[in-house]
């Protein structure tokens, strides 16, 4: 068992992250959020026990469902629940919403909507240390439905044989969104799915976070000091649908239930106070504590301005030496992206006023701490009822809202 | 005629197409037991059963190949990509071979293949889930490619795509899964290659593909009501074949043109549009050909980014103006 002040710190950062995970399905449904929001609600052992011993040198890298893990390797969830308000204090200032987290500081290399992106990703970061000569481990993180893609068999295989110093950690929650993995996958003991690529694995029980720090920390040596690259299997749960709307006709309650019993936080919690090592005291003070930090989350956030229309191109290029060319062929290119018609018509209040005007479609600004700020289309900030957004046809601004129901904003 | 919504007539195309024709069958993920993403493949397991409908692991590439090995063997597969995006990962099946195949090999043999994607920006999914596509797919020679706009489209045009021995992309708009209209009832198809005119006008033509042919409809209204603008809609339904024709007799008469798609600028649908109007119909041209796009950038997930990086009614009216400006009361 680790030492009391790390074990009260495990627990700390498991219940922030819960405490996170349900603000943001809250705001989600508030319509403060938009998109899709996977919640990683059942995995927080998982996300801390890695995290917990991983050095601040070392990379880790994700999917869509990253919150925790931005938040667990130390990114204020002030920036996170700004991200998901797609705001200036987003992670990205808005740009990449809650399946794109971000952050390079704490080389946090960032959730990738697109399953299996990450992992030849994941290799890439691997490379670079080993080509600088460095000892820092990349570790991956993905799903189990992610070991079908084509990324997988690929990247295992080259980390293997250039002998690159990855933690592949597949995040096995049983399900692939409603597909469960005795239906997606020919072997369901994931721990050995690479085996035959070369890298060797080894099943954990992820609601465990004191055996997923064992784990994780002995496959970290292995990278760290053999250089070889190795997957874990985290066997783990998530206890709310793939994304917010998910009506979860793919799964009893029962078996739900059952991972309930199983809860990570609750567990540890309980061996905590059964050793001694905290009071229930303690459990409380930590309760009292996330509630603040995520409350203070969710007033940051919503205090933090909208991205400002003409900022749609920053970061797209960077512009360095002075290039010739044009860049972009939009009128609605400011003007860094040189070019004389682009800078005029960046000029052009003819161009301002349209930018606005589609913008307007996502409702107006919001202004720090003022109100509901809704635009005209929006309404209200509660979530639309399908079937009236699905009336409506779905072509206006107030379908932006049908995002967090099941029929028209889909599911993935 | 049915009133019904978009995905009720894709449902009902892929439902008759299969009690017609045994080696109709679909692939992909989750659109058995889950019944799809979008909800498109609803109730269809139930009805045929998993030979028939199957979920497939995440592998685009690999599910799209076993649809064209599939397809040269006699079977007719419509495989359903959960979103235009993850077609990128099987771009090399769709265009290295399904595209490639029937002319590599002399016409030995065909790629009755259907691949079904739902794209378009509007929920807020950000820079991986919200793009449209037309334009590349638009680009390949060997596949057809196919928008539909309304609900009667939606039917018409999936079930010419299963019966068409070509690849074809079948290209949905994530927001117009809700959108109603009459679907004629029994086999109603539509053709191929045969644009439709959403409203007839004499001053300008505005083509609009997907979600941007309601917005051109929308638009069309206001320069009537406002400007004292007569505007011609046209919904081209197939980028690939394209009805030309439809569209060069359209400005012959009103000598002016506005395209509007939600795609990029570089390279896009409009890009192609322009050229080919110009080429064919310079002479009867009074103002340059305008275009109206998406903003050149990976999609926003801000909400308020994203809705300034989709046209909207205001930009289309905008650009016919520019068109008109000076020459039209
Ligand atoms: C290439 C690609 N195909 C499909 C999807 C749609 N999709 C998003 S999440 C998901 C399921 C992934 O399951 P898993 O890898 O087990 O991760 P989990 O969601 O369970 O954490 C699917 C199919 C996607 N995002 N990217
Ligand atoms: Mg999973």
């Amino acid at each position: 068992m680790p030492d009391a002040e790390t074990s009260r710190d495990l627990l700390r950062q498991m219940a922030l992250i819960r405490r996170f995970e349900e603000e943001a399905g809250r705001q989600y449904q508030r319509a403060k959020a938009g998109g899709f929001l996977h919640l990683a609600i059942g995995e927080e052992a998982t996300i801390v026990g890695t995290t917990s011993v991983m050095e601040e040198r070392d990379y880790l890298i994700g999917t869509y469902r990253t919150h925790g893990h931005a938040i667990a390797r130390g990114t204020d969830p002030r920036n996170v629940m700004a991200e998901l308000f797609g705001r200036e204090d987003g992670t990205a200032r808005g740009r990449g919403g809650s399946m794109h987290i971000f952050d390079g500081d704490r080389r946090f290399m960032g959730g990738y909507g697109i399953v299996g992106g990450n992992l030849p990703i994941a290799a890439g970061l691997a490379l670079a240390s080993d080509y600088k000569g460095t000892d820092e481990v990349t570790v991956c993180m993905f799903g189990d439905g992610a070991s079908n893609t084509g990324n997988f068999g690929e990247t295992m295989n080259l980390a293997a044989l250039w002998s690159l110093p990855i933690v592949f950690l597949v995040e096995n929650n049983l399900y692939g969104m409603g597909t469960a993995i005795a239906r997606h996958s020919a072997v369901t003991d994931l721990s050995h799915k690479a085996e035959g690529l070369g890298v060797p694995g080894e099943r954990v029980d992820g609601q465990d976070v004191v055996a997923m720090r064992e784990c994780v920390a002995d496959h970290l040596e292995i990278a760290r000091r053999d250089r070889r690259p190795t997957l874990v299997e985290a066997f783990t749960y998530r206890y709310r649908g793939h994304s917010a709307a998910d009506p979860e006709v793919y799964r009893d309650k029962d078996e739900v239930e059952e991972w309930q019993r199983r809860d990570p936080i609750e567990i540890f919690a309980r061996r905590l106070i059964d050793a001694g090592t905290i009071a229930e005291a303690d459990l409380e003070a930590i309760r009292e504590e996330v509630e603040a930090q995520v409350l203070d989350a969710v007033e940051f956030a919503d205090a933090s301005e909208e991205p400002p229309l003409d900022s749609l191109y920053d970061n797209l290029y960077v512009f360095g030496a002075d290039h010739e060319g044009w860049y972009a062929v939009d009128e609605r290119t400011p003007d860094p992206f040189r070019g004389e018609r682009e800078r005029e018509a960046a000029e052009d209040e003819r161009v301002r006023e349209l930018h606005e005007a589609g913008a307007s479609y996502g409702g107006q600004v919001r202004r720090s701490g003022g109100g509901s700020g809704e635009g005209p289309e929006n309404g209200t900030d509660a979530p639309a009822d399908e079937a009236q957004a699905d009336e409506e046809g779905g072509t206006d601004g107030g379908q932006a809202e049908e995002s967090r129901q099941q029929g028209p904003g889909g599911l993935d | 005629m049915a009133t019904m919504r978009m995905r009720e007539a894709l449902n009902e195309a892929l439902r008759e197409e299969m009690e017609r024709d045994e080696s109709v069958f679909l692939m992909g993920e989750d659109i058995a037991v889950f019944e799809g993403a979008f909800k498109v493949t609803q109730g269809l397991m139930d009805q045929f059963g998993e030979r028939r409908v199957r979920d497939t692991p995440i592998s685009e590439n690999t599910i799209v190949g076993t649809g064209v090995g599939a397809a040269m063997a006699g079977l007719r597969p419509v495989v359903e990509l959960m979103t235009v995006n993850f077609s990128l990962l099987a771009f090399d099946q769709i265009i290295n071979h399904a595209a490639a195949i029937p002319y590599m090999f002399n016409g030995q043999v065909r790629v009755p293949l259907v691949i079904r994607m739902p794209g378009g920006g509007g929920h807020q999914l950000g820079p991986t889930h919200s793009h449209s596509f037309e334009a590349m797919f638009l680009q390949i020679p060997g596949i057809l490619v196919a928008c539909p706009s309304t609900a009667a489209d939606g039917k018409g045009l999936l079930k010419t795509a299963i019966r068409d021995d070509n690849p074809v992309i079948f290209v949905e708009h994530e927001t117009l899964y809700g959108i109603r209209g009459e679907v004629p009832e029994d086999d109603h198809v539509v053709e191929f290659g045969s644009a439709a005119v959403r409203r007839e006008g004499s001053d300008v033509t505005i083509v609009g593909i997907l979600k941007m042919a309601h917005e051109a409809e929308r638009a069309a209204e206001t320069l009537a009501a406002e400007h004292g603008v007569e505007a011609e809609v046209i919904d081209p339904r197939t980028l690939r074949p394209l009805d030309l024709d439809t569209i060069l007799d359209s400005v012959r008469k009103t000598n002016r043109a506005v395209i509007v798609e939600e795609g990029w600028p570089h390279g896009g649908v409009g890009a192609n549009l322009a050229a080919l109007i110009q080429e064919q119909a310079f002479d009867h041209l009074d103002a340059p050909i305008q275009r109206v796009t998406g903003a050149d950038v990976p999609m926003p997930y801000s909400k308020r980014l994203e809705q300034s990086a989709i046209p909207h009614p205001e930009h289309i009216v905008s650009a016919v103006l520019e068109t008109t400006s000076g020459a039209l009361p």
